[in-house]
């Protein structure tokens, strides 16, 4: 540790002397204010300092600490419904603290210190035995939807057991147990610090297996993603990247959501915020916000703060894939972190890369991303975590050849495309059918058709290649009208206008169009493609199109949205109905010739 | 005892390089003293050992390096508030320029203020009046919101931002409102038609007034939302007031900011603009909002609404400002320079514009049960007749399906009845909700695909017989 003293301030950007043993990525404490800020640059006995709060008012001569740690936080129970900022400080503690506004030299601890958990430890647990980092000792329910396993760390190493953990009520730094190392005997307690930088260990990563249920047609139907995958959703403003996070957070089937609003709109967290406690889980009923851990540095907040932001997320969510959880990180909008660093390359006075960018950020997100997967967590018992991450990244325009949205596309297995003339027609999600792809769909196959269909993947080409139909026939609409076009080709359109108008477009705030299992995604695909298929059959018999337009099923099939899950019985009618009317059609088209 | 110095070594553009200074503090106020005894204002920019920069908002001509005197004076930039300010004009630093008393400050508040904590914040979802259909029915402003006006040099922003100033503040009772109004780089014609309205309107002793027109100072345009807002967040947190807050134009802060950042050979995001320009506009835009009260639950009295203005340069949506300010505000208002050259007024492009807020502002018990859906088969029904619009151009009206000649129709009526009212024309929002039902009512019921059946059979003109024609082929 040293101290020096400043000799240049530029933005978040300092520079102190005297730091002739500072390390790289090391904390220092910066003025009277002890303002937080991390070491990012080191010449001789200078140290370049990226502060995470506002620098004005500091000047040459003011002190700088450095405190020997890198920028960590604390791992506990308590996490969950939390909201920090992006190095970890409770913006409700803050907020008792300081009043509306985030001033500056706030040090509050990430998580409660005083407050006690109930302890129980696992049951077989004996002195001396062996134990190593990803062990259970036991667990905190920290929350009615949540048991927090109690693990013994990755910082701690393996050994014997020394003192069984008992059962009782602690607090976080508290002893529960000892550990005998190589390295002396070790305490453990319920809270243990990480630095965020450092990805958390697991013994081997796993291919993905299973989907993350979004409840959103368009992704899970089309473009799935895996429980462990990446993917990203880049569009211009206004498209609703937003919104699909939100929704995503609220229903996807992962047991921890960690959303990351870095660098976005303060309403925006607040709505999460007044939202979630209200939602529930629909398996439990228990609110959303029991599983949910917010961090929330909004574009107004200090930009250093912002660039931590997403580190610290996605430890929160390693802590908690290594119990074995299936965490989901919800990060809106990385475009923001990556301008982050932009300024801070910006300040350092490094060569640029593309657009202002610094030439390490396709590694940066890189190294981001892979942090996510299916793994093997540490520990005897050989459990699986998944860690699924979600980016919304917001090119300048749109513009998808951005850098960043080109970086992540390099590294993400899923992309949906956003395209803002979906969203002027008010067709939500706008997620490009045309352009958006997922690289999941042979890992998922086996479940789809154990758990939903046999033939769910024939669907889902065949749907998919109607829309690419679709958009052949659209350019020769334009040129010569729809009148043109054979009874086959006007029997595709009228089919892919239902997939989009019935089946794609979802609504986020109508309750029971929010969210649609596999299930019934399936019997709604089902449905549209029967009348397809029986469609073609009656116009090659001569049945004219004009009819089958005219079938009333068409608008049974308008509201099968608002079909509710539990009675999805009503689906065979619709089956029924589609055959009935169509073998109506056919017998009049007959007659008619007759 | 203040300390002097006289050792300027280098002047660049806006920018001062001084070099021996002794305890210079990032962003601190610095006074200038000229040869000839004129005082202007700078901030310091940058402090590196003893060399200081400093960034003087008065620009830096008749600054010369041997005889110009510098002071630090060891705070940021302030502005004095009292609720005197209220009817008062002040220049783009917040120095009162009219005949009036001097003021006696309740307050000094820094200019740059504080992040408000997210956690502080209350969801704004009370719906604004502002009379105008095309806001109010389809992209609705909802107070604490920051919703910019998109346009163009020529279109009628003006006009626009001051009807809405006007009609948006109709009150309930016990409320109080305000408006805060910041010129920055617009010309005098257009910063005395805002004065005039709030004139005509008796609205001038609730109006603060920040003027930094086309021939003022341009750097001192980065101090002029900031020292609006202090005032805005003065009478909003501390005195109760629902404060509207106009910025125009914001093309001209940019370009300040631009300068400011050339000057000193930073290296350039898109066009020319500063990489932190994001940052830079979300430190302004985000000083909009509610906050919570003193008890749970509570919120506290008062707001800050911002409409923004900016004008977009050549039309184009995706240049830098726009974009930015898109990325960070709660939706736009787009004019459109087509819907103008066709005598539309207000020319809102209602496809590309947008209010985030919308949907948690309106609905039974704010506006009325039927207006989201509504609004959403407004939206498809105005997108669906720009489809056939151009079809029809391409194929002739001719080969228009029966379905489609009804949405072209409607497309004419939604831009000559729905969009387009008059500059003093107030329309409530029942007025607004039934002349979108009466357009919906001239599309086929088979097309009505966005509102429940239920709302159809309650609200839709019952005298006007759909048309019979069912949908046909895809759009």
């Amino acid at each position: 540790m040293s101290t020096g003293r400043i000799v240049k301030v530029s933005g978040p950007l300092i520079v102190a002397e005297g730091m002739q043993e500072a390390k790289m990525f090391e904390v220092a404490r910066v003025s009277e204010k002890r303002l937080i800020g991390e070491i990012i640059e080191l010449h001789g006995s200078e140290a370049y300092i990226q502060v995470y709060e506002d620098t004005a008012g500091l000047g040459p001569g003011e002190v700088v600490e450095s405190t020997g740690t890198s920028l960590s936080i604390e791992l506990g129970p308590g996490l969950l419904q939390s909201i920090y900022d992006g190095i970890q400080r409770p913006l409700d503690v803050v907020y008792e603290k300081a009043g509306h506004y985030i001033t500056r030299g706030i040090n509050v601890p990430g998580l409660d210190h005083a407050r006690r958990w109930e302890f129980v430890p696992k049951a077989d647990l004996r002195a001396g035995a062996r134990v190593e980092p990803g062990d259970i000792l036991g667990e905190v329910r920290e929350t009615e939807l949540i048991v927090h396993r109690v693990l013994v760390p990755p910082t701690v190493g393996a050994g014997t057991l020394a003192r069984v953990p008992e059962r009782g009520s602690y607090t976080i730094e508290e002893t529960i147990a000892e550990i005998e190392t190589p390295n002396g005997t070790r305490p453990v307690s319920l809270m243990h610090r990480w630095p965020v930088r450092t990805p958390r260990p697991i013994v081997k990563k796993l291919v993905p297996q299973k989907p993350l249920v979004t409840g959103q047609r368009v992704i899970d139907a089309l473009f799935p993603i895996s429980q462990g995958g990446t993917a990203c959703v880049p569009g211009p403003f206004g498209a609703g990247k937003t919104v699909i996070q939100h929704q995503l957070a609220k229903w996807s089937d992962a047991q921890i959501i960690v959303y990351i609003g870095c660098g976005e709109r303060g309403n925006e967290m607040t709505d999460v915020l007044q939202e979630f406690p209200e939602l529930t889980d629909p398996a439990t009923g228990r609110p959303l916000m029991e599983r949910t851990v917010l961090i929330a540095n909004t574009s107004n907040m200090p930009v250093a703060a912002r660039e931590a932001s997403v580190y610290t997320g996605i430890t929160i969510a390693e802590y908690f894939r290594d119990m074995g959880y299936d965490v989901a990180v919800m990060a809106d909008s990385t475009s923001r972190w990556a301008e982050a660093m932009r300024e801070m390359s910006g300040r350092l006075e490094e060569m640029p890369g593309e657009e202002g960018y610094p030439a390490y950020l396709p590694s940066r997100i890189a190294e981001f991303y892979e942090r996510s997967g299916r793994a093997i967590c540490l520990g005897g018992e050989g459990r699986t975590g998944t860690l699924s991450v979600i980016g919304a990244v917001s090119p300048p325009g749109g513009d998808l050849s951005d850098p960043v949205v080109q970086a992540t596309l390099k590294v993400v297995k899923v992309f949906w495309s956003l395209e803002d003339q979906l969203a002027f027609e008010r067709h939500f999600p706008a997620i490009s059918w045309l352009t958006s792809y997922s690289l999941y769909h042979d890992a998922l196959r086996d479940h789809f058709r154990a758990e939903v269909a046999d033939d769910w993947g024939r669907v889902r080409t065949e749907t998919m290649e109607l829309l690419q139909k679709e958009s052949e026939l659209k350019e020769l609409v334009r040129l010569v009208g729809v009148d043109a076009l054979s009874p086959q080709d006007r029997v595709v359109l009228e089919t892919t206008k239902m997939i989009r108008e019935d089946f794609l477009h979802q609504s986020a705030f109508d309750p029971e169009d929010a969210y649609t299992r596999l299930e019934k995604q399936y019997r709604m695909l089902t449905a549209i493609l029967d009348l397809h298929r029986g469609s073609i059959e009656a116009v090659e018999k001569r049945c004219p199109v004009r009819k089958l337009l005219d079938l009333p099923v068409r608008e049974r099939i308008s509201r099968m949205r608002y079909v509710a899950e539990k009675d999805l019985a009503q689906f065979d009618d619709i089956a029924r109905e589609i055959q009935e009317q169509l073998a109506g059609c056919l017998k009049e088209s007959r007659t008619g010739e007759e | 005892m203040v300390t002097e110095y006289t050792t300027i070594r280098e002047i660049v553009g806006p920018l001062v390089l001084l070099d021996r200074v002794e305890h210079a503090t990032y962003e601190e106020l610095v006074e200038v003293e000229l040869p000839g005894g004129e005082l202007r204002r700078g901030k310091v920019l940058e402090v590196d050992r003893d060399r200081v920069l400093i960034q003087l908002f008065e620009g830096t001509r008749g600054v010369d390096t041997a005889k110009t005197r510098v002071r630090f004076l060891g705070r940021g930039l302030e502005l004095a508030v009292s609720p005197d300010i209220l009817g008062r004009i002040f220049n783009g630093l917040g120095a009162p320029i009219d005949d009036g008393p001097r003021l006696i400050a309740e307050h000094m508040l820094d200019i740059n203020g504080n992040p408000i904590n997210p956690y502080a914040r209350v969801y704004p979802k009370e719906f604004i009046q502002t009379g105008i259909s095309a806001i109010d029915g389809l992209n609705t402003l909802v107070r604490g919101q920051k919703l910019p006006i998109f346009s163009g040099f020529g279109l009628p922003h003006s006009e626009l931002a001051a009807q809405i100033a006007r009609q948006a503040t109709v009150l309930g009772a016990g409320e109080s409102f305000a408006i805060v109004f910041a010129a920055m780089g617009i010309t005098f014609e257009e910063a005395n038609y805002f004065i005039r309205d709030f004139q005509e309107t008796g609205a001038m002793e609730r109006v603060v007034l920040f003027i930094n027109l086309a021939n003022d100072p341009t750097i001192e345009r980065i101090a002029t939302p900031r020292a609006a807002l202090t005032a805005a967040e003065y009478l909003a947190f501390e005195r109760g007031m629902h404060v509207l807050v106009i910025m125009t134009d914001m093309t001209n802060y940019c370009e300040a900011l631009r300068e400011v950042s050339v000057a000193r050979k930073e290296i350039p995001g898109r066009r020319g603009y500063p990489g932190y320009l994001y940052t830079d506009l979300a430190t302004i835009y985000e000083r909009a909002g509610l906050l919570k009260g003193d008890k749970e639950g509570e919120v506290r009295k008062g707001s800050i609404t911002q409409i923004p203005v900016l004008s977009m340069p050549d039309d184009d949506k995706t240049h830098p400002i726009p974009d930015l300010t898109g990325y960070i505000t709660e939706g736009q208002i787009i004019l459109d320079r087509s819907l103008h050259r066709k005598g539309i007024y207000p020319p809102i492009n209602v496809l590309p514009s947008l209010s985030r807020l919308r949907d948690k502002g309106i609905g039974a018990g704010r506006t009325r049960e039927d207006h989201a859906q509504l609004a959403n088969q407004l939206f498809s029904s105005y997108a669906r007749s720009k489809e056939v619009e151009e079809l029809a151009v391409v194929l002739g009206e001719a080969a228009l399906t029966g379905a489609d000649k009804a949405f072209m129709a409607f497309g004419e009526q939604f831009e000559r009845r729905f969009v387009r009212q008059d500059i003093h024309e107030n329309r409530s929002i029942e007025q607004t909700l039934s002349i979108g039902w009466d357009l919906i009512s001239r599309i086929p019921r088979a097309e009505i695909k966005r509102i429940k059946d239920e709302f159809v059979d309650r609200y839709l003109p019952k005298e006007a017989a759909p048309a019979a024609a069912r949908g046909e082929a895809g759009r």
